[in-house]
C-alpha cells in the first residue's frame, strides 16, 4: 500500500522564558492509505504536538524534519497552500467537543463554512450537504439541528457534529486527537463505531491519538507508542498487545485492569514515578528513571530504534543486550 | 425574549429605589440646616421656619422620602433655588446638548477604540500593536479637561477652525465630542485587544483554522463575534465615563448641558437642582445598562435561549 | 539496577534546558524584562521622591508673590515660568505632587480598607450578607464614577479632605467586587477546607489563607486606582470643587491658568503635562505588575 503521510525525524520545540522544551524530539511515522494508525502515550508525550505540527497549527517551532503528504512537503508549503489542504485533505477533530465549536454560530453554519471555502458550494447547497452529513454521523432530526447552537447539544452530539464537519470535504486523512476522552463510556463506543464505519465507507486514513489502549484495540491497524517526545515502540496492533517489547509498553499493558487475571494479581499494576514534565528530561532513554530494568547506559545514551521482529520496532537497550547474549551463545556453540 | 425583558425590568426596581434613596439622603445628609443655609445668616428664625416647611424637612425622614418618591413619579423634581424654575424643566432644556455630545463622543469612541483594539490584537507584539497601545495609555492618562484646553489652543486659537465654546450649532460640538470620544477610546481599545486575544486562544478558533478557513475569516467572523460580548459590556460601562466626562467637557467648552448645570448647582449650593440632576443622570445610566444587557441576547445565543 | 547518581549529574549541564524558578523570581524577571513597566516604575518612584523632598528641592516658596515677575514664560531662573502672581510654577508643581500623592494614597487607602473588608465578608460568608453588600455596591456602581464623587462633594462641601473621602468611596465597589470573586475562587480549595476541619476560626482562615491568596489583584488594582484617583481629584479641583486657591494642586493650577491661555500658555500646558506623566507612570506600573503577576488577571 502507498504511503499517505510520512513524517521523518520531526522535531518541534517550544521556546519559553524558561528555556527550550523539545516537545517532539525526532519522531518518524508513516500512515498508509486507508490505514488507522494509533499514537499512544501519556499527556506530555508529544503525541498531540506531532498531530498539530502535521496541520501546521502548533505554536511551537519546527527545527528539523519533513512531513510528506501525498507527495507534498507540508512544512515548505506556503501558508495559503497549506490552508487549502487543511479541512479539505487533512481534517482534524479535537478532544473537547464542549469548547471546540463556536458558541455563537449555528451548527449548520459551521459545517457549511468548510464546504463554501473548499468546494465553492452555494449557501443553499452547503446547507443541504450539512444536513446530509449530520444524517451520516447519526444525528436525528438533522434539519432542526442545523439551526441550533452548540450549547443546545450534548457532548456526544457535539463530537458527532465535529466528525461531520471533518468529513465534509471527504478528507483522505482524518486526525483524531483524543476524540472520546471527554465523553461517557457508552457514547465513546458509539463514536468509535461511527469512525470505523466512515473509514470503511470512504477509505479515509485515520491518525488516532489516544492514551486509551482500549480505543487502540478497537480501531487501529498499527500503533506507535510515544514517550518523552520520542516514539519508543511501533508495530501492528496484535503484536503490541501480544508481544510488547519496550518496558514502557509492557507497563502500559499491565496497568489495564483485567477480569481474567484477577486471581493472579490482586493489585493493579502501575508504572512507578510520574510522567516527566517536557523539558526537564535528561540525556539517555527518557523512560530510564521509571524503568525497572534500567541499566547504567540507559541514563547516558539514547538507545537506537531497532526492528525486533518484522514490522515491529522498539527503542530499548535491552534489545542490544539480548542481541549480544544471542551472539555470545552463538559464539560459544 | 419578552419574559427576559420583563424579568430584567423587575430587577431594576431595587436599583431604582436605591438610586432615589441615595439622591434623597444626599440632601438630607447635608451638614447643618439646609433651611438656614438657604435663608442666609441674616434671616430671622421665622423665615428659616417658613423655608423649612417649604422644603418639607420638618417631617420625619421616611415621610420625606415617601413624598419625595411620589413627587418624582409625578414628574416633580423640586424647584431650583437659584432660578425658581422647576428642576425637571431646567434639566430637559439642557438635555439635548448633553445628549448630542454624549452620542457623538460615543460614536467617536467606538470607531477609534475598536479600530485600535482590533489593529493591536490581530498582530500582537508588533510595532502596530505597541504604537496603538501606547496611544491608548496616553488616552487613559490624559486629563480630559487638559485635552480640551489643548484642543481649544490648537484648533480654535492657533488654527481658528472651530469655536472655543457654546452649544447652539453643530460646529460647537465638534471639538468637545472629539476630546471626550478620544479620551474614552483608550479604555475601549485596551479591553477590545484583551478580549480578542482571549478568544483567539479558544479551542473553537483552532477548529476554525483546522477547517482551512481564511485567516481573515477566522478573525473577523469567528473571533470578533465572540469578542463582541465583552466589548458590549465595556461600551455600556464607558457610557458612565462619558457621562462623567461630559460634566468636565461641557464646562471647558462652555456648553449649556446637564453636566455644567450640576457643577454650577454645586457651586451655588442649589440642592434641589443637584439632587434632581444626579437622579436624572443615574436613572438614565441604569436604563443604558439595561439596554446593554438586553443587547447581549442579540449577539449571544446562550443568553437568548437560557432566558 | 541502580541509577548512578554520578552519571546523571554529569549529564545535567549537557541537556538541561528548562529551569523552574520560584513564582516570585519569575515575577521579578518578567517585570524587569518589560520596558514599559520599568519606565512606569521610574516615573512613580521619581514622583514619590519629589513629593517627599518637596520643601527641600523646590527653588522658591510656592505661595510667595513676586509682582516684578508676573506671567513670565519659562526661563533659566523659572524653568516652568511664573503665574499671574509671579509665583514660581516649578515650585508649585513640586509642592503639588505632595497633594496628589496624598490624595492617591489616602483615597485608595479608604477604598482598600472598606472595599476589601466588604468584599471578603461577602465572598466568604455568602448568603444574605453577600446579597445585601453586593446590592449596595451595585447601587453605588449605578452612578457614573465621576458623578458619584461630585455628588459626595456636593454634600460635604468642596475641600481636599472631602475630595479624598469622595474618591475613597467611589472606588469601594470596584475593590469589593474583585475581592469577592477572588475569595470565592479560593474558598473551596482543599487547604481551606482542611483548616476548617481542623477547627480554624473564620478570622484566622480569612487572615491566614484567604487574604494572602487575593493579594495580587489588589496590588494591581490599587496601582491603577491611584492613577484614577489623581486624575479625578485634578478634575474636581479644575471644576473648583476640590482644592481651593492658592493651593498648588495641579488641577486647580490649570483652572487658574486657563484664564491666561493666550498670554501665558505654559500655565495651561505644564500642569496638564505633569498630571499626565504621573498618571501614565502609575498606569504603566499597574499594567506591568499585572502582566508580571498574572497576565490572565481580569483588571
Amino acid at each position: 500500500m502507498e504511503n499517505l503521510l510520512e513524517i521523518k525525524n520531526l522535531k518541534t520545540y517550544f521556546y519559553s522564558e524558561n528555556g527550550v522544551v523539545p516537545a517532539v524530539d525526532g519522531v518518524s511515522i508513516t500512515i498508509k492509505k486507508g490505514e488507522t494508525l494509533g499514537i499512544v502515550g501519556e499527556s506530555g508525550s508529544g503525541k498531540s504536538v506531532t498531530a498539530l505540527t502535521a496541520m501546521r497549527l502548533t505554536p511551537g517551532k519546527v527545527v528539523e524534519g519533513s512531513i510528506n503528504f501525498n507527495g507534498k512537503d507540508l512544512l515548505t508549503l506556503s501558508d495559503e497552500a497549506m490552508r487549502k489542504i487543511r479541512g479539505k485533505e487533512i481534517a482534524m477533530i479535537f478532544q473537547e467537543p464542549m469548547t471546540s465549536l463556536n458558541p455563537v454560530f449555528t451548527i449548520g453554519n459551521q459545517i457549511a463554512e468548510a464546504l463554501k471555502t473548499h468546494m465553492n458550494f452555494t449557501k443553499t447547497k452547503a446547507n443541504e450537504r450539512a444536513i446530509e452529513l449530520l444524517e451520516l454521523v447519526g444525528i436525528p432530526r438533522p434539519e432542526r439541528i442545523v439551526k441550533e447552537y452548540p450549547h443546545q447539544l450534548s457532548g456526544g452530539m457535539r463530537q458527532r457534529v465535529m466528525i461531520a464537519m471533518a468529513m465534509a470535504c471527504n478528507p483522505s486523512l482524518l486526525i483524531a486527537d483524543e476524540p472520546t476522552t471527554a465523553l461517557d463510556v457508552t457514547i465513546q463506543a458509539q463514536i468509535l463505531d461511527l469512525m470505523r464505519d466512515l473509514k470503511k465507507e470512504h477509505n479515509t486514513s485515520i491518525l488516532m491519538i489516544t492514551h486509551d489502549l482500549g480505543v487502540v484495540a478497537e480501531t487501529c491497524d498499527r500503533v506507535c507508542v510515544m514517550y518523552g517526545g520520542k516514539v519508543v515502540e511501533e508495530s501492528d496492533v496484535h503484536e503490541i498487545f501480544n508481544n510488547p517489547k519496550h518496558p514502557y509498553t509492557q507497563g502500559l499493558l499491565k496497568s489495564i485492569p483485567s477480569l481474567i487475571d484477577s486471581e493472579e494479581e490482586t493489585r493493579l499494576y502501575s508504572i512507578e514515578g510520574n510522567v516527566p514534565i517536557p523539558g526537564t528530561l535528561r540525556g539517555g532513554c527518557h523512560f530510564a528513571p521509571r524503568c525497572e530494568f534500567a541499566m547504567n547506559i540507559c541514563h547516558t545514551e539514547v538507545p537506537s530504534y531497532k526492528e525486533v521482529a518484522t514490522g515491529h520496532f522498539s527503542r530499548c537497550w535491552l534489545h542490544e543486550v539480548e542481541d549480544e547474549e544471542v551472539q555470545n551463545e552463538a559464539n560459544i556453540s | 425574549m419578552l419574559g427576559y425583558i420583563v424579568k430584567r425590568l423587575l430587577q431594576l426596581i431595587p436599583t431604582l429605589i436605591g438610586v432615589t434613596l441615595f439622591a434623597f439622603l444626599l440632601v438630607a445628609a447635608v451638614p447643618g440646616d439646609p433651611a438656614q443655609i438657604i435663608a442666609g445668616d441674616s434671616a430671622s428664625p421665622e423665615e428659616v421656619e417658613i423655608i423649612r416647611s417649604q422644603l418639607g424637612i420638618d417631617k420625619p425622614l421616611y415621610e420625606q422620602y415617601m413624598s419625595y418618591v411620589v413627587n418624582i413619579l409625578h414628574g416633580d423634581l423640586g424647584t431650583s433655588l437659584r432660578s425658581s424654575q422647576p428642576v425637571l424643566d431646567e434639566i430637559l432644556s439642557r438635555f439635548p446638548t448633553s445628549f448630542i455630545l454624549t452620542v457623538m463622543s460615543l460614536i467617536i469612541m467606538i470607531i477609534v477604540g475598536l479600530i485600535a483594539g482590533i489593529a493591536s490584537a490581530t498582530k500582537p507584539n508588533s510595532l502596530r500593536d505597541n504604537v496603538s497601545m501606547m496611544f491608548s495609555l496616553f488616552g487613559i492618562s490624559m486629563p480630559v479637561f487638559w485635552m480640551g484646553i489643548m484642543f481649544i489652543l490648537l484648533f480654535s486659537y492657533y488654527l481658528p477652525w472651530f469655536p472655543s465654546g457654546g452649544s447652539t450649532e453643530f460646529k460647537h460640538f465638534v471639538l468637545p465630542s472629539i476630546v471626550l470620544g478620544l479620551s474614552a477610546s483608550g479604555v475601549l481599545a485596551r479591553l477590545t485587544r484583551s478580549s480578542i486575544l482571549e478568544i483567539v486562544n479558544q479551542d473553537f478558533i483552532r477548529t476554525a483554522r483546522a477547517k482551512g478557513l481564511k485567516e481573515k475569516y477566522v478573525i473577523y467572523k469567528h473571533t470578533l463575534k465572540n469578542a463582541l460580548i465583552p466589548i458590549i459590556t465595556i461600551v455600556g460601562m464607558e457610557f458612565g465615563i462619558l457621562l462623567g466626562g461630559a460634566v468636565i467637557t461641557e464646562t471647558v467648552f462652555s456648553m449649556n448641558g446637564i453636566g455644567r448645570y450640576v457643577v454650577e448647582s454645586i457651586q451655588f449650593r442649589d440642592f434641589p437642582a443637584i439632587q434632581g440632576s444626579i437622579l436624572f443622570i443615574s436613572t438614565l445610566f441604569v436604563f443604558i445598562i439595561l439596554l446593554v444587557d438586553l443587547s447581549y441576547s442579540v449577539v449571544d445565543p446562550r443568553v437568548r435561549y437560557e432566558n | 539496577m541502580e541509577i548512578s547518581e554520578k552519571v546523571i549529574s554529569q549529564n545535567q549541564n549537557v541537556t538541561t534546558t528548562y529551569e523552574p524558578r520560584s513564582p516570585w523570581q519569575m515575577m521579578i524577571k518578567r517585570f524587569k524584562k518589560n520596558k514599559r513597566a520599568m519606565i512606569g516604575l521610574y516615573i512613580t518612584v521619581l514622583f514619590i521622591i519629589v513629593a517627599i523632598l518637596a520643601p527641600w528641592i523646590s527653588p522658591y516658596d510656592p505661595y510667595a508673590y513676586n509682582m516684578k515677575a508676573l506671567l513670565q514664560p519659562p526661563s533659566l531662573s523659572h524653568p516652568f515660568g511664573t503665574d499671574q502672581f509671579g509665583r514660581d510654577v516649578l515650585s508649585r508643581i513640586i509642592h503639588g505632587s505632595r497633594i496628589s500623592l496624598m490624595i492617591g494614597m489616602v483615597g485608595v487607602g479608604i477604598s482598600i480598607l472598606v472595599g476589601v473588608s466588604l468584599g471578603t465578608i461577602a465572598g466568604y460568608f455568602g448568603g444574605i450578607i453577600d446579597s445585601i453588600i453586593m446590592r449596595i455596591m451595585d447601587i453605588l456602581l449605578a452612578f457614573p464614577g465621576f458623578l458619584l464623587a461630585l455628588a459626595i462633594i456636593s454634600i460635604l462641601g468642596p475641600n481636599m479632605l472631602n475630595v479624598m473621602i469622595a474618591i475613597g468611596i467611589f472606588s469601594i465597589p470596584v475593590f469589593a467586587r474583585i475581592m469577592r470573586s477572588s475569595v470565592i475562587s479560593v474558598k473551596y480549595k482543599e487547604f481551606i477546607e482542611a483548616t476548617k476541619s481542623l477547627g480554624g476560626s473564620h478570622f484566622f482562615i480569612i487572615m491566614k489563607h484567604v487574604i494572602p491568596n487575593c493579594i495580587a489583584p489588589i496590588i494591581v488594582l490599587s496601582t491603577m486606582r491611584i492613577a484614577t484617583a489623581i486624575l479625578t481629584a485634578a478634575g474636581l479641583s479644575f471644576l473648583g470643587l476640590g482644592a481651593q486657591p492658592p493651593s498648588p494642586e495641579w488641577g486647580a493650577m490649570l483652572n487658574e491658568g486657563r484664564e491666561y491661555i493666550r498670554s501665558a500658555t505654559h500655565l495651561s500646558t505644564v500642569p496638564g503635562l505633569i498630571i499626565m506623566l504621573v498618571v501614565l507612570g502609575f498606569n504603566m506600573l499597574g499594567d506591568g505588575l499585572r502582566d508580571a503577576l498574572d497576565p490572565q488577571m481580569k483588571i
